[in-house]
């Protein structure tokens, strides 16, 4: 199949026109920081003739990043799935079941070694041997220790996978670990796309970065791209000006809660948790579609040490409390006075020049004339 | 006016005692001693997250009948009132801000309560001093401080307007309403009306982290020793809005610089000041001695009592003298 046909192909799948096929990737370039310019990069790299091969490993997950993942609309799950990638093993999605699935999983690892894309939901048990979480009756650590290194790269879906979740809340009984962890040493790359579930569009932008440019974006120090989680969701929320101009819902349903105010005092978890969810939202339904939006304070769910481990409506310990503008200094600068009469020499040497000029011109022009 | 010499006599006497009655004996500098019910508020900048809740609720909860900032009409006292617009946005203290957060910051400003490349936040009001210097020079006792809970209070009745207050505060704190026709002294009075119906400073009752805590000055002085006592990292149970509320946060302490302002400074204050970064970087006058600033002028003003009685003494006296000659003159 040639490339022309690649596209004919998507145009009759999927009923999309070539602009909205181009519309699409611009929107992907724009939500990953992309120029609009790369969007034709990434049409080239989603309709090239061999779809990147997915392996998807599921450990001790509820499957909440599978189904965040489903709901996504740009693109769909089936543009996704038929288009985009080649997802070989997924225990959801599968067509086939049992030992004929895993056959096919052993068979696609060894024909896409080196090539393939290893997504991880879920956290991996490793107490006892990992006898916690087993698939085909073989520990899921096994697989994972087993698999990971024949990957080009592995992607750590959602919170537990990341760095716990769930599973890993105190006492922690199956022992569970993140992916990373397990990984740590190994020289596998694993990128870590947190929360609870994760917005399917991280995911899928770290997706689409790779298949465009042949290696992955920025991590920050906690392996996360750094274009969704490079800012506290303190900095993009919608609800920042009531927090800067100290107004707060004091609980759930007084009037300050009805106008909207800021949900600190509710125990919100923004200050402390990067993600980008007030910019990009969930679900596709339009503004106010994430919790802090709908009235709920955010609960961290992203952030190591903050969701499922410090209690709800506990306050946030804000990082970098950036002081706006707007605060008076402590000490006033002086010396507006200087700058003024400064301003003032300033408007007198140039009236004077012009003055000068003004003279010489026009004596230059008595001397033409005579 | 028929005065007798023995009226006279009684009436310099009794002038003398009363006012002399009114009279402290001065003590040594910085000794001052806390009512043992006073009342205070402890600001720990390194808990501050610049959420500007104690503005607004000072703003909100003073302009209610009885508060520091009550208007004839009711309204809320914004800095900005135009025909076009109304907000808010004060950049110092003001008859109409009695509260206000600002800050500190040096270079790239992104490490809290460092010095350098940091920032920090200062919370600015009365500092409610043991020995106010605005109640010492105030002639007509419009302000006082209240003998039980040690709040330096203003009457509107008995003011003057001689704004001697201005003068003498060395903190800047008295703000005088210069556009009114009957104008104020405007001052934190600690939610005085807040505090007389079993309430708090709103200030620390809408502080989200208790950066502002209420509590009695005993209290939060000890509060305070055991948080510079504390190693920085460790973890400490941060009271919430009062000191003794019960109610706490749970954070790591940071790093203070070892000094709690207001324990000694201007003789002692009951608004106490913990900070990562020097005191003077925060605009807190480094020039402020320990000095009880009332004590400063004590040895002059305790005199005055006697000179008023002098010079009432040798006015009555002139004046009997010469109302005595004025008959001889007579034909």
């Amino acid at each position: 199949m040639t490339k022309g046909h690649a596209r004919q192909g998507t145009a009759t799948i999927q009923g999309i026109s070539r602009r909205d096929f181009m519309k699409f990737c611009t929107v992907m370039a724009v939500s990953m920081g992309l120029p609009e310019a790369m969007a034709p990069r990434i049409a080239a790299a989603v309709t090239a003739p061999k779809r990147p091969p997915v392996i998807w490993l599921s450990a001790q997950e509820c499957t909440g990043c599978v189904e965040t993942l489903l709901r996504a609309t740009h693109p769909t799950l089936e543009h996704l799935l038929l288009d985009l990638i080649s997802l070989e093993y997924s225990e959801t999605l599968c067509v086939g079941a049992g030992h004929q699935a895993e056959e096919f999983r052993a068979r696609s690892i060894a024909a896409n070694a080196g090539n393939f894309i290893l997504v991880v939901d879920g956290a991996i048990p490793v107490k006892d041997g990992g006898i916690y979480c087993k698939i085909a009756g073989r520990p899921v650590v096994d697989i994972l220790l087993e698999t990971a290194p024949q990957a080009a790269a592995v992607i750590a879906i959602g919170s537990c996978a990341s760095w716990g979740g769930v599973p890993s809340a105190a006492p922690n009984p199956t022992g569970a670990t993140p992916v990373h962890k397990i990984l740590a040493g190994s020289g596998c790359v694993v990128i870590n796309i947190p929360g609870c579930p994760p917005n399917p569009y991280n995911f899928l932008s770290t997706i689409l970065y790779y298949l465009t440019f042949k290696r992955l974006p920025d991590l920050d120090d906690k392996l996360r791209p750094k274009f969704a989680y490079g800012r506290l969701i303190h900095e993009n929320c919608e609800r920042r000006p009531h927090f800067d101009a100290g107004r707060f819902a004091e609980e759930f349903g007084d009037p300050g809660h009805r106008q909207g105010y800021c949900l600190y005092k509710l125990g919100c978890k923004g200050p402390e948790t990067y993600n980008n969810c007030p910019s990009i939202l969930y679900g596709d339904v339009g503004s106010g579609s994430w919790p802090v939006g709908t009235g709920h304070p955010c609960f961290g769910c992203s952030e190591e040490g903050v969701g499922f481990t410090v209690p709800l409506h506990t306050p946030a310990r804000p990082l970098h409390v950036t002081p706006p503008a707007m605060f008076p200094a402590a000490i006033p600068e002086e010396g507006a006075g200087a700058t003024a009469l400064a301003a003032g020499v300033a408007g007198l040497a140039l009236g004077a020049g012009v003055v000068a000029l003004g003279l010489s011109l026009g004596k230059q022009a008595e001397e033409e004339e005579d | 006016m028929a005065l007798s010499r023995r009226h006279f006599l009684k009436a310099a006497a009794g002038s003398g005692l009363l006012l002399a009655g009114g009279a402290q004996p001065g003590r040594a500098a910085g000794s001052a001693v806390p009512a043992p019910e006073a009342v205070g508020i402890l600001y720990d900048a390194t808990l501050c997250i610049g959420c500007n809740a104690c503005m607004v609720s000072c703003k909100q909860y003073n302009t209610m009948p009885g508060g520091a900032l009550e208007q004839e009409d009711g309204s809320l006292p914004y800095e900005h009132i135009t025909p076009a617009q109304i907000y808010d946005a004060p950049v110092e203290l003001s008859a109409r801000t009695l509260n206000i957060i600002k800050a500190y910051k040096s270079g790239r400003g992104t490490n809290k309560d460092s010095q350098a490349d940091g920032y920090s936040f200062i919370k600015q009001h009365c500092m409610h001093c043991l020995e106010p210097a605005c109640v010492s020079v105030c002639p007509v006792a419009a302000l006082q401080k209240a003998p039980d809970s040690g709040i330096v209070f203003y009457e509107a009745e008995r003011c003057i307007g001689c704004r001697y207050c201005q003068v003498a505060c060395p903190f800047g704190i008295p703000k005088f309403e210069w556009g009114k026709t009957a104008p104020r002294i405007r001052k934190c009075q600690l939610c005085r009306h807040r505090y007389a119906k079993g309430g708090y400073a709103a200030c620390c009752e809408f502080c989200p982290t208790g950066a502002s805590l209420f509590g009695p000055l005993a209290a939060l002085r000890r509060e305070a020793k055991n948080r510079l006592a504390a190693t920085p990292g460790s973890a400490y149970d941060f009271p919430v809005r009062t000191v003794d509320s019960g109610v706490s946060q749970r954070r790591p302490v940071s790093r203070y610089i070892d000094q709690v302002y207001g324990l000694a400074e201007a003789g002692g204050t009951q608004y106490l000041l913990m900070a990562g970064v020097p005191f003077e970087l925060l605009g807190l006058n480094p020039a402020i001695s320990e000095q009880a600033y009332p004590q400063l002028t004590w040895d002059y003003i305790r005199k005055v009592p006697a000179l008023v009685a002098v010079l009432i003494a040798a006015g009555v006296a002139s004046h009997m003298i010469t109302r005595q000659r004025a008959p001889e003159k007579a034909p």
